[in-house]
């Protein structure tokens, strides 16, 4: 089961540049949440703070308190353990090119050193079929490369490759936009699947994907969120002037 | 939207994963509980000591680097310290070398490493740039293999015997076919004058070229093949020709790396000591014809080192030693401001 996400008083700097101000919201547990807004606006700095990716780069800062299940991630634990629990799905695939399908599943595991070869199979085949890619692969699984899939492909490996290792949450930077519109449905297909399991974090470009697949909807500009309400809520009647302009196209 | 939600599942239960796009679930053997994968990635703790211990690991690996150039640079100093305090500075700016009368400059050697790394660069920079070219463009694969395999297997011949085919190979393909139509040609500059023995400065760079062009050509065709293919087509695209396309996106692309490469191979050029200590004639003067015998400071130590018997003559050298790793800093430093002003402002380079 996923856990649920606290974040308070939020803050994150690239060098001079502040980036993410003080952001404070609930992610509930078990639900997809969208995270909407223009190009720049944090909505990806934010999720990179959730699991600690943000300082990953020399020139950035954080500051404020995150908690993940009850336990702050900045304070309580270390940022390797934070990664091992939240999984993460980038903008581009980026399976590994060097491994074979199965060997890029079971990294995950494999780097913490589990080696049981029959629970390997079982949570390579489990996390195939979670990301509905099992049918497509499982002839070839240890002979084609993880860049030898296509590009929709790709991305569901990468899926398949977070979930192998259990996560409590799955944190998703615009996962489908460099995707085509089929696989892209199947990306968001699997979203509505997987929040049973984990709770879901997804930054996207596309308000009709926020739409579909989100229960809640944070709206990110200029470094601020604006507004985070059911996405219900947020698509038909915005408590903010400048949500509503955004969702129906007036800048952005 | 949650009726697309069959029901609440088990987690981890095998045909939970039964994925949306119509696919019948398998039977599997049954997984372990979700939190057996969870409860073993929390045993393994939050391996701080890990990645503690890793950096200071690391981080002792980059020391080392520091301590070994300082114990390099401190043997240096304390064992030419006679003469260090007998010439002072004019040892790096005096052309005498006199070791029956004690007197020592070490400019004829300084000159000697500089001119003959300068042409040796001149020559094998075009040549190991177009070996790059051609493995990496135009080559037919059967013959690629081959060609980078002899290139590579230049740079695994030691250096004495690269000495012994230029004594009796090079040196004297030089002095009888290449020489006279070099000082027929070039005379004018006085860079190629009578007399000539084969033997000398332009035979010790010849032969260094030789020794550096598989560090740059195998360097440089690491780099091109690193510049994304795209690069290539939106030249072509543009109705560039072969050539056009190579150096607008190929070339351009890769400089940075190319010029890194150049460096790796002057700095080879610099130290190379027994190939041209054995062609490069071991006269210490300064001589504008690149025909005459010369020195270079590695030659100097190797020809006079087991001949060096007073403490003075021995200080000396080992000053030259000195000198060589200083040219050297200060050359390496050059060359990277080079690099940076070339570069600046530009784009971050795309291989």
């Amino acid at each position: 089961m996923g856990v649920s996400i606290e974040v308070n008083h939020l803050n994150a700097w690239y060098g001079a540049n502040h980036t993410l101000q003080d952001i404070t919201l609930h992610i509930p547990a078990n639900e997809a949440t969208a995270l909407i807004g223009p190009s720049g606006c944090g909505k990806s700095t934010f999720v990179r703070c959730l699991n600690r990716m943000h300082e990953t780069n020399p020139i950035a800062k954080v500051t404020g308190e995150v908690k993940v299940g009850g336990q702050d991630i900045y304070s309580e634990t270390s940022a390797v353990e934070v990664r091992r629990r939240i999984g993460m799905v980038f903008q581009r695939p980026n399976p590994f090119p060097t491994m074979s399908i199965y060997d890029n599943v079971a990294s995950g595991l494999r780097l913490n050193g589990f080696r049981n070869r029959r629970v390997l199979d079982e949570v390579v085949e489990r996390s195939l079929k979670s990301s509905a890619l099992w049918d497509e692969v499982k002839d070839e699984l240890k002979k084609k490369s993880g860049a030898s899939l296509s590009g929709g492909q790709q991305q569901r490996l990468c899926i398949a490759r977070a979930l192998a290792v259990d996560p409590e949450v799955l944190l998703m930077d615009e996962p489908a936009s460099a995707l085509d519109p089929v696989s892209t449905a199947k990306i968001e297909d699997l979203i509505f699947q997987l929040k049973v399991q984990y709770t879901i974090v997804i930054v996207t470009h596309n308000m009709q994907q926020a739409a579909r697949v989100a229960e809640r909807t944070g709206f990110f500009l200029n470094g601020r969120l604006v507004e985070f309400d059911s996405t219900h809520k947020i698509f038909t009647n915005p408590g903010d002037k400048r949500t509503e302009d955004y969702i129906t196209g007036r800048f952005g | 939207m949650n009726l697309r939600i069959q029901e609440p599942r088990a987690p981890k239960a095998p045909d939970a994963a039964a994925p949306a796009g119509g696919l019948v679930p398998v039977a599997v053997p049954s997984p372990p509980p979700a939190s057996a994968i969870r409860t073993f990635l929390r045993e393994r703790g939050n391996s701080r000591v890990a990645d503690a211990t890793f950096r200071w690991l690391m981080l002792l690996c980059a020391l080392s680097i520091f301590a070994i150039v300082a114990l390099i640079a401190n043997e240096l100093v304390v064992n030419s310290k006679l003469t260090l305090a007998k010439f002072g500075m004019k040892f790096f700016v005096g052309s005498a070398w006199d070791p029956v009368n004690e007197n020592f400059g070490a400019l004829p050697f300084i000159y000697g490493t500089l001119v003959s790394s300068i042409v040796s660069l001149v020559l094998a920079v075009p040549l190991a740039v177009g070996v790059a070219v051609f493995l990496t463009e135009m080559c037919p694969q059967a013959l690629r293999g081959i060609l980078s395999f002899l290139t590579e297997l230049l740079a695994a011949i030691p250096s004495v015997v690269y000495g012994l085919w230029a004594i009796f190979v090079l040196v004297p393909l030089l002095r009888v076919y290449v020489d006279p139509v070099l000082i027929k040609l070039l005379g004018w500059t006085g860079l190629f004058m009578q007399p000539d023995f084969g033997i000398g400065m332009f035979a010790a760079g010849v032969i260094l070229a030789i020794m550096i062009l598989p560090i740059i050509s195998s360097l440089t065709r690491e780099v091109m093949t690193a510049v994304p293919h795209t690069q290539r087509e939106a030249v072509l695209a543009l109705g560039a020709t072969r050539w056009e396309m190579i150096r607008m996106g190929v070339l351009r692309n890769a400089r940075i790396g190319i010029v890194g490469s150049i460096i790796l191979g002057l700095g080879r050029a610099l130290g190379e000591t027994m190939a041209v200590a054995m062609v490069i004639g071991s006269s210490p003067t300064i001589s504008r014809s690149l025909l005459a015998p010369a020195a270079t400071m590695a030659s100097v130590i190797a020809n006079e080192f087991a001949e060096a018997s007073d403490d003075t003559y021995r200080s000396a050298l080992i000053e030259i030693g000195l000198a060589l790793f200083l040219v050297t800093i200060v050359v390496n430093i050059l060359a990277r401001l080079l690099v940076w002003a070339v570069t600046r402002g530009a784009p971050a380079r795309a291989a």
